[in-house]
């Protein structure tokens, strides 16, 4: 069994954090004195976290209620109340939030009693933000992680609330029950934009679709939380009016979640057609990102084989 | 026989992935391949920039697991070192370690090849196809029949032209085929005008859905030289059918210096020398790699002033899989009866002298591109040294043929290199392991990356997966692969 590992990448700036399924790129811009203890202490954190979550793997991995579940551990109880919002309307388990908890707890590990200018927790496209002052972050989209090609752009303000990213769709390495490429979520934490990304994604979809292949979740992954639910295994060939649909369902699940206050705003992506909706506007036209939010657990600097 | 279960744990970090059968756990790290758990993507193991010291962050103890007992016994490879792309930053591994007093540098990286293939010889008399016809996988032409060779047929697969040259699905088709034979995997593919032929590494080839069995003993008239002493006197005439030369042996000098009587036989074909016929028949799957079922179609009829009643006739093919005994009747016509036992032994014998049939596979790859820029700062000074043999190049471990002339392109055995050594990146292009190997004093002449030097100690914890080198693998940092080799030790 491997532990966890902390390396700085080579471009002697950000930080790599791994253990298990969990890929953390970590960057935070301040004085080095300060980045270091910054370092130190999101490393620390993370020693712990992974740990912690299979602690409490079959409770995580049930269907959420909206009088909890009495998850104890930080960050799963971050799942939780990310989660505890949707309980009452659809299936939801807390696994929906984990990457996006994972980012803000290390997060909030990290820029504990120090004054960093900006810093980001990556969690393979689910981020946690930290702004201060009028520092910002651009924000670059991809639709479909093997042709990591912009479809648009975001500019984060300290002053905005946004302090998570999240990106879902059916390239990823979880399991869809719609048919999105991608929908990305910017709300007010990373668990919160994760959870908020899967339920839009799910919704992003054409029920009873013939092009659409669904298979068990159980046959896909034997341990999966979505059990014998039918997920996305592929989409055939879709009509424009096709398209559209699909991304209307999604769309007025988005908007019934920016009235309901947990998503502040989300883009929908399918065959190239673009939906957003919310306040943040985001252009269509790319400039150069200072990351971008895939669903790849990768680091950039290492390319999959 | 142990019974494998269908679903396996996975024990490589605490999460307990329960993983079915062809799937991966939830890192997309490891994988159930028929019930053994494997890894399945490359280490992300990151260059630790010990330089920077404080800004390095580790966990207390976690490195110190390892009791160092394997150093000197370790050879990194590049499998799963990851790569760097555009390959200006140096190579992912370049480890240090000392062999017998010299201290070396292995260079450790994975390659994106764009430009790279595999040629593959395919032990079978079988007609494959016509020399120069497409090979199809999915229907997208992956290569081509290449000039055949002794007892094989030749396919070349790949290369950049099918790679990124055709349509995308040509080259994500071509890609994957790559790959997949690279590891081991069977591949089947169709021959233009030819045959459908199921290719695996280190396998026998099927043909038509035919498994091929054995590798011809030689071509029908060097199994004539082989076997006349054996068949003298036992038998009056032997033809060894063969797409290729098919042997007579009254009329061939094998025969003659034995003093072997004519028989009258008339074979159609082209006579080429006395005994040695070509085009027989038609190439295929049948007879000695002709079209053959029936071998007496390929006679006419024998000559009445020389033939006489009651002589005998084996025909064989070049492998004896197929044989037939004739006896010849009043007219003079060729009557099948029982192989007399006396030249069963022969028979036997030429199967017993063909090798098993099988599919080579040997992945072909131009090094010479930036991934150079890795290495050294002066990329041209790298080729220059594997010229000079003062570099050896290993591929995942396996010995690497250097071809000579430009660049760095090499060919390497797949079957040496360790299982799942290949994968690809959607350019389309194959991910591969290719390691360079030199003094550390060559190293810095030819501008290497010194600072990024790390000891082997300190790579080998960080390693997932160790492997047994293949047995005919000369470990690759002895001295005999090197210039310096009788010219002492380093000074």
């Amino acid at each position: 069994m491997t532990g966890p590992l902390a390396a700085l990448l080579a471009d002697g700036k950000r930080l790599h954090l791994q253990h298990g399924p969990i890929d953390l790129i970590v960057e935070a811009d301040g004085s080095a004195e300060i980045v270091g203890r910054a370092y130190a202490q999101a490393a620390a954190r993370f020693e712990t976290v992974l740990d912690e979550l299979v602690g409490e793997l079959p409770l995580l991995r049930s269907r959420a209620t909206t009088e909890g579940l009495g998850l104890r551990g930080p960050v799963a109880r971050r799942m939780e109340a990310a989660v505890a919002p949707h309980a009452s309307r659809v299936f939801i388990t807390p696994m929906a939030a984990v990457a996006g908890a994972v980012a803000d707890e290390v997060l909030a590990a990290m820029t504990d009693g120090l004054d960093l200018d900006r810093a980001y927790v990556n969690n393979g496209g689910d981020i946690a933000l930290h702004l201060s002052g009028d520092s910002r972050f651009e924000i670059g989209l991809v639709a479909v992680p093997d042709r990591p090609e912009l479809s648009g752009r975001a500019t984060i303000r300290a002053d905005d609330c946004v302090r998570g990213i999240a990106t879902s769709g059916r390239h990823g390495r979880s399991l869809s029950l719609g048919i999105a490429d991608a929908v990305t979520v910017l709300a007010r934490t990373a668990a919160e934009a994760d959870t908020a990304a899967t339920l839009i994604a799910n919704a992003v979809n054409l029920p009873g679709h013939p092009a659409i292949r669904r298979v068990p979740a159980s046959e896909r992954a034997p341990d999966s939380d979505l059990g014998n639910r039918l997920v996305t295994e592929d989409v055939g060939s879709l009509a424009d009016a096709e398209i559209a649909a699909a991304l209307e369902a999604g769309e007025a699940t988005t908007r019934a979640m920016i009235d309901r206050g947990v998503v502040i705003a989300a883009v929908l992506q399918l065959r190239g057609a673009i939906r957003q909706a919310g306040d943040l506007a985001i252009a269509a036209q790319p400039d150069t990102p200072i990351f971008a939010p895939t669903q790849r657990k990768q680091p950039e600097e290492t390319l999959r084989a | 026989m142990d019974a494998k279960p269908d679903k396996i744990r996975c024990d490589a970090c605490p999460v307990m992935c329960y993983i079915a059968d062809g799937k991966v756990g939830a890192c997309d790290r490891y994988a159930n391949q028929a019930g053994e758990l494997v890894r399945v993507d490359p280490l992300t193991i990151l260059r630790r920039t010990q330089d920077q010291g404080g800004k390095l962050v580790e966990f207390a103890g976690r490195n110190d697991d390892w009791d160092g007992d394997l150093l000197g016994s370790s050879f990194v490879t590049a499998i799963g070192a990851g790569t760097t792309y555009p390959d200006y930053k140096p190579a992912p591994f370049i480890v240090s370690q000392e062999v017998d007093g010299v201290d070396l540098v292995t260079v450790v990286t994975e390659a994106i090849y764009s430009y790279c293939g595999v040629k593959i010889k395919i032990d079978t008399d079988r007609h494959l196809g016509p020399e120069q016809n497409t090979v199809r996988v999915e229907g997208e032409a992956v290569g081509h029949v290449t000039t055949g060779e002794y007892g094989s047929q030749m396919l070349s697969l790949g290369g950049v032209n099918h790679l990124t040259g055709g349509s995308k699905k040509e080259g994500r088709v071509t890609c994957k085929t790559l790959m997949d034979l690279c590891n081991g995997e069977a591949v089947e593919m169709e021959i233009d005008e030819g045959s459908s032929v199921v290719v695996q590494a280190g396998k026998p080839p099927t043909v038509n859905g035919v498994a091929e069995e054995r590798m011809r003993v030689g071509c029908g008239s060097a199994t004539i030289g082989m076997f006349a002493k054996q068949w003298h006197g036992l038998v009056d005439e032997v033809v060894v059918v063969d797409d290729h030369i098919t042997g007579v042996i009254s009329e061939h000098q094998a025969g003659k210096v034995l003093g072997w009587e004519d028989t009258g036989i008339k074979i159609k074909g082209r006579r080429s020398t006395p005994g040695r016929y070509f085009q027989v028949a038609e190439p295929g799957t049948g007879w000695g790699g002709t079209d053959v079922d029936d071998p007496l179609t390929i006679l006419g009829d024998f000559n009445p002033k020389v033939a006489k009643p009651g002589m005998t006739l084996l025909m064989v093919s070049t492998t004896g899989e197929q044989h037939a005994f004739y006896k010849l009747d009043e007219e003079l016509k060729p009557v099948e009866t029982d192989l007399p036992e006396s030249l069963e032994v022969s028979v036997a014998r030429i199967a017993e002298n063909c090798e098993p049939a099988l599919c080579s596979v040997l992945f072909m790859a131009g090094a010479g591109g930036s991934l150079r820029a890795g290495v050294t700062e002066n990329p041209v000074r790298l080729t220059l040294s594997i010229k000079d043999t003062l570099t050896h190049v290993t591929c995942g471990g396996a010995p690497a043929y250097r071809w000579p002339g430009g660049g760095i392109t090499i060919m390497t055995d797949v079957t040496r290199m360790p299982a799942n050594s290949f994968g690809y990146v959607p350019t389309p292009a194959i991910v591969a392991p290719i390691e360079f190997t030199m003094r550390r004093q060559d190293y810095e002449k030819l501008g290497g990356h010194m600072k990024e030097i790390v000891d082997l100690a300190d790579v080998v914890p960080r390693g997932k997966r160790s492997e047994s080198p293949h047995a005919a693998n000369p470990w690759p940092t002895v001295s005999t692969h090197f210039d310096w080799r009788d010219k002492g030790k380093p000074s």
